[in-house]
């Protein structure tokens, strides 16, 4: 079967860039990322199901310099990919298309996933005393 | 009957007719993985990111927990292989390798989610 000549998706470089497309692809982005942490959550289970000694390999590897790193970043791309979604379900209600709503929403995305983050994060850290 | 084939079917331009319902099936996994995306965020910071093997252990196999966590693996590789499916769709050319990588991403992403099931099952129930 011969490569048929479709449109294709615009590809990033053609873009001007604005907040609103570069939330567009970091909601991919954090979605690739989400994929791999759902990889560890895995990871993690299955460890708990061997036994202590697996289970120890992913507490040490979760509260490694690395693994906090990973657990952040991961908690980032929880809450963007959880706000940006929200807004996308609202596009899908046909709300919120107008250019100024739209960029409104951006903003709020940010502050929102970025203010998820901190507090939980801080919590973690302040509250819990976990990730020492 | 129309025995004449439409021009998109002849030139492989027509749409494949499964795209509504991928969209719908994204929406809802979406909307399931809020409550247990927070739910699970919840957890890991008040309970088990401080606990060990034990309580770890105990927090799996309660009735409740040992549910949501089965939901939310189902529904996050469910969700995942999704998106995946969209972005190869977009960015990888031609029909075999696109088909090719597609089916290795979702069956990679059955066999690990089953694998987690399993592993919080064997928790709750014992093994």
């Amino acid at each position: 079967m011969n490569a048929i000549d479709r449109p294709r998706s615009p590809d990033l470089q053609v873009w001007k860039w604005h907040l609103t497309m570069v939330l567009s692809i970091t909601h991919r982005a954090s979605g690739m990322l989400l994929a791999a942490g759902s990889g560890a959550l895995a990871f993690w289970l299955i460890c708990a199901a061997l036994g202590p000694d697996q289970y120890a390999i992913a507490q040490a590897f979760f509260r490694s310099p690395v693994g906090v790193a990973l657990l952040m970043l991961w908690s980032w791309s929880l809450f963007f990919h959880l706000c940006n979604g929200v807004r996308h379900l609202f596009w899908d209600a046909v709300k919120g298309y107008e250019l100024p709503t739209a960029f409104a929403s951006a903003w709020a995305v940010l502050v929102v996933s970025s203010a998820l983050t901190i507090i939980s994060w801080a919590f973690g850290f302040l509250v819990v005393g976990g990730a020492s | 009957m129309n025995y004449r084939a439409p021009l998109r079917t002849v030139r492989h331009y027509g749409a494949a007719e499964h795209g509504t319902g991928h969209w719908i099936a994204q929406r809802v996994s979406a909307v399931a993985l809020i409550p247990l995306t927070l739910w699970f965020t919840a957890a890991l910071l008040y309970t088990v990111f401080t606990a060990n093997y034990t309580g770890a252990i105990a927090w799996i196999g309660r009735p409740w927990n040992t549910l949501a966590l089965v939901l939310l693996v189902g529904a996050v590789f469910y969700h995942s292989q999704l998106g995946w499916q969209v972005i190869v769709e977009d960015y990888v050319q031609g029909f075999w390798a696109k088909t090719a990588i597609i089916m290795a991403i979702k069956l990679v992403s059955l066999l690990v989610a089953a694998a987690a099931i399993l592993a919080v099952l064997r928790v709750a129930f014992g093994g």
